[in-house]
């Protein structure tokens, strides 16, 4: 039978609020926009955030783009490309106006304009006191934004696949892209997309490590589908744990609890963080929050009868509050910790949460390469934003609120920046049958019969080999020896089989793919970490314990054909401002 | 903790069965974390999840008859053995995984977006807390379908009935201070079918993991048409 195939003039892969508010202003320019998405567009991850998105409204206390762009790039710990850094915090100000007069239900002042709540790592005056710069809708602001963006696409008249899974990019042989090859769920048929441009926009990859706070979806196809058609990962060793998942569980407690007042204790009933922090306590960034538990822990003040995690406090703040800002976290802590957060502490340990690295883009959204005489390029119709991306503007830590932002504004810049694209070039490209032909190779990877390793089981070593050793604790040898582990996964992954073959909705053959894309991203996660040999933002080296500006402040670059790495240099000069020099990072 | 669990593959299946499955069941436990146990007995068991703490709505299932998220229904809480079937009233794709389109076209139909008439301010639209809170209890709406496939008048008129969900979009939008399109949108629902074939039976109510009350935001449509029509 015939491949089946569809046209159209931008393919975007994910309907998160990066793909999302991309599609948005293609639709509304009138361009041929498909977007694929593996869920429903409102079950994307997206819809999991929490507290907020910042923008320095000053709504609250006064604010300016300028400070909202120091403490980002202070959070960053100095890896973060100022140029880009600049331009999403200016972005910051009409991304959030948009949002709202699209429909999204921010929580409201008394003056009828946007509620904003303190979050970490922001401050006023350049390291001044706190400010308050994050835009919410009670704790659902995720929730609240990706409906209106779906609602608004709906208006637009955006196609949906919805359910459809993609596979593999297609490319022709100077790099352009094509489309890509994607697989209805429902009938497990494949469907080529031809599309003149495509757009990555399929998130994070936080199901690497075992105890996440992220989705069963966030399984980093898309930086896997751009690996396999030789575009590197940047940064990828910079991963965010969350100072506060559900103990045990690994489900978020939102940032938004100790914005509104709550703070952390150990077993000693000791509030600890002004310890660490003196002056940002318990709302420093989120890597010296995350490091500071992990101590106490360790340093035998834990809570529980397992000494295993510390506890957050927020039954001060009064039924009221916690009813009125809270409300979902609420409902999350007594479901799953058993815990009415309005009464008790909730207990509560760092969660692997969020992937500063992705794939390489400029501004607009972009994806670059090195290339090979001069500075780098951009691939022919090719894309990216979201968390799968890196612009980048989040270096070696992102700051709360800055990615629902970084989604925002660089999604939109995308599809503003498509437009052009489009007009630039109108027509398809000859499609190449040889990238077809190996896309389904692919396609048809997990066929063949007979007995083999189970699909859950690899998964699950592969989690547990990335958690002990790509996780927290970062030394040479135990990387060493969790880079070999996972090139021997990698070479397990051709005796995995599915007992399952047939074709309608066939969860284990996702899986199966899913786990593939998980293990090529991990792969770029310990080698690219085994080789920053200092220690920066959420990169912690007991080995190398001090920032090492002088060599280290570079991007890092990982190809998968020969496991290669490669740098490339911070851009450190903004757009119209002067820069910030690395400081020493104190909260 | 004993399981009976509908299956169905249309490849292989000629006939929709029951098929028992036995869970060590822990302290804390949901029944999703269950459902994922028999994934691991059998692979070729298929149902929908993602998020895992009730905010994606992918993974809505009939359990011991009545419509639940998975991700946040306690094993603790439930009757042994356990039933699991998919929602009723909806085509089965297979096993617990249903064909929802038409309760997702019946939402498309309320015109779910915001409408806005005048020129758009370079700030936000102001809004009050008091008319920003009339939005409590709508726009929490996670889509996951429990209510309207618990609905009588769903199951009979999926085509024509909104169903209760596509009721409380549109109520959502009827109160939100800052839509300009009311009149439009209570004239869509006039006629026999879209809004009024609700017979306030209140299951909707029962079964929403969200507790969100579709039933009063149908009778908050029926006042405001009331209203509009004097
Ligand atoms: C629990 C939690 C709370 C958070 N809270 C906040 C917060 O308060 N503030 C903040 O700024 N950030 C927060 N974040 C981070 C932020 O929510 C995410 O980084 C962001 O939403 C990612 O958006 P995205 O559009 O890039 O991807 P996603 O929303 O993850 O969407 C990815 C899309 O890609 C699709 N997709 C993926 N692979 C494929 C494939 N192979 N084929 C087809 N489709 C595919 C998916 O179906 C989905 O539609 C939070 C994250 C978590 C986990
Ligand atoms: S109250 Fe109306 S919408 Fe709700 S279940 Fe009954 S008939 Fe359906
Ligand atoms: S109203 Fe409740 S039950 Fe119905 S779709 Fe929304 S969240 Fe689900
Ligand atoms: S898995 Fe998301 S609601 Fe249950």
């Amino acid at each position: 039978m015939a491949l089946a195939k569809r046209h159209f003039d931008a393919l975007i892969i994910g309907a998160g609020g990066a793909g999302l508010n991309a599609a948005l202003q293609l639709a509304n320019a009138d361009a041929r926009v498909a977007v694929v998405s593996k869920v429903f567009p409102t079950r994307s991850h997206t819809v999991a955030a929490q507290g907020g998105v910042n923008a320095a409204l000053a709504n609250v206390v006064p604010d300016s783009w300028h400070w909202h762009m120091f403490d980002t790039v202070k959070g960053s710990d100095y890896l973060g490309d100022q140029d880009a850094i600049e331009f999403m915090c200016r972005e910051a100000i009409p991304t959030v106006y948009e949002l709202e007069h699209n429909g999204v239900p921010f929580s409201r002042l008394d003056n009828g304009r946007i509620y904003q709540r303190a979050f970490g790592g922001q401050s006023q005056n350049f390291g001044g006191e706190q400010a308050s710069r994050t835009c919410a809708a009670a704790d659902r602001t995720g929730h609240a934004i990706l409906h209106t963006l779906y609602q608004q696409n709906l208006r637009a008249r955006t196609h949906f696949f919805d359910e459809y899974f993609a596979i593999e990019l297609i490319s022709d042989d100077e790099g352009a892209v094509l489309g890509a090859l994607v697989m209805e769920i429902e009938t497990g048929e494949p469907l080529l997309i031809e599309a003149k441009v495509t757009l990555l926009a399929t998130g994070g990859c936080g199901q690497v490590f075992r105890t996440n706070s992220n989705a069963h979806i966030n399984t980093g196809d898309g930086m896997a589908m751009a690996l396999r058609a030789g575009v590197p990962l940047q940064d990828m060793e910079f991963f965010q744990f969350h100072p506060t998942g559900i103990h045990g569980k690994g489900m978020l407690i939102s940032e938004a609890v100790r914005g509104e007042g709550g703070y952390l204790v150990n077993k000693d009933g000791e509030r600890f963080m002004p310890r660490y922090a003196p002056h940002a306590k318990d709302l420093a960034s989120r890597d010296v929050v995350s490091r500071a538990i992990v101590t106490e822990v360790k340093a035998g003040r834990g809570c529980g009868p397992r000494g295993d995690h510390v506890l957050l406090k927020a039954d001060h703040l009064g039924e009221e509050v916690v009813a009125k800002r809270l409300p979902g976290i609420r409902e999350s802590a007594i479901i799953f910790a058993g815990t009415d957060p309005a009464r008790e502490p909730i207990p509560v340990y760092p969660t692997a949460h969020y992937v500063m690295g992705g794939i390489p883009t400029d501004r607009f959204g972009r994806v670059v390469i090195p290339a090979r005489h001069g500075p780098e390029e951009a691939v022919p119709g090719l894309y990216a934003a979201g968390e799968c991306a890196c612009v980048s503007v989040h270096g070696a830590n992102r700051l709360g609120g800055n990615s629902l932002l970084d989604i925002l504004v660089f999604g939109r810049a995308a599809g503003l920046d498509i437009i052009g694209y489009l007009d630039a070039n109108p027509n398809h490209r000859p499609l190449n049958s040889a990238s077809v032909d190996a896309a389904m190779a692919r396609f048809q990877r997990f066929e063949q019969p007979g007995e083999g390793i189970p699909v859950a089981e690899l998964r699950e070593e592969f989690q547990k080999v990335m958690e002990d050793h790509a996780g927290v604790y970062r030394t040479e040898a135990v990387m060493a020896e969790g880079v070999e582990k996972l090139k021997a996964i990698r070479e397990r992954l051709d005796a995995v089989r599915l007992t399952d073959r047939s074709r309608v909705f066939n969860t284990a053959r996702i899986e199966a793919f899913e786990l593939a894309n998980m293990i090529d991203v991990g792969m770029g996660i310990a080698l690219s970490a085994s080789q920053r040999k200092e220690s920066r933002g959420a990169h912690s080296r007991p080995d190398y314990p001090e920032r090492d500006d002088k060599n280290w402040l570079k991007h890092s670059l990982y190809f998968r054909d020969g496991d290669q790495l490669d740098y490339k240099p911070v851009r450190t000069r903004p757009l119209s401002v002067d820069s910030f020099p690395p400081k020493a990072r104190t909260y | 903790m004993k399981f009976r669990v509908f299956r169905y593959n249309p490849d292989e299946d000629e006939q929709p069965y029951l098929q028992d499955f036995e869970v060590a069941a822990e302290r804390g436990m949901m029944l999703r974390d269950a459902l994922l146990q028999i994934k691991t007995q059998d692979e070729g068991f298929s149902f929908r999840h993602s998020c895992g703490e009730g905010v994606c709505g992918s993974d809505g299932v009939n359990v011991n008859g009545e419509n639940k998220l998975a991700c946040i229904t306690p094993l603790a809480e439930l009757k042994e053995p356990v039933v699991v079937r998919p929602f009723p009233g909806r085509p089965v794709i297979r096993d617990l995984v249903v064909d929802m389109s038409q309760f997702f076209q019946q939402y498309r139909a309320v015109q779910p977006w915001l409408i806005r008439k005048d020129p758009l301010p370079e700030h936000e639209i102001l809004q009050s807390p008091e008319e920003r809170e009339r939005l409590d209890g709508l726009y929490e709406c996670i889509l996951c379908g429990c209510c309207s496939t618990s609905c009588p008048s769903f199951w009979w008129n999926p085509d024509r009935f909104h169903g209760p969900q596509a009721l409380l979009t549109a109520w959502r939008f009827l109160a939100d201070s800052r839509d300009q399109a009311a009149d439009e949108r209570l004239d869509e629902l006039e006629g026999p079918y879209k809004l009024f074939r609700c017979h306030t039976i209140m299951s909707c109510v029962e079964a929403c993991p969200k507790h969100l009350n579709p039933t009063r935001a149908i009778g908050n449509i029926k006042n405001l048409m009331l209203k509009k029509s004097i």
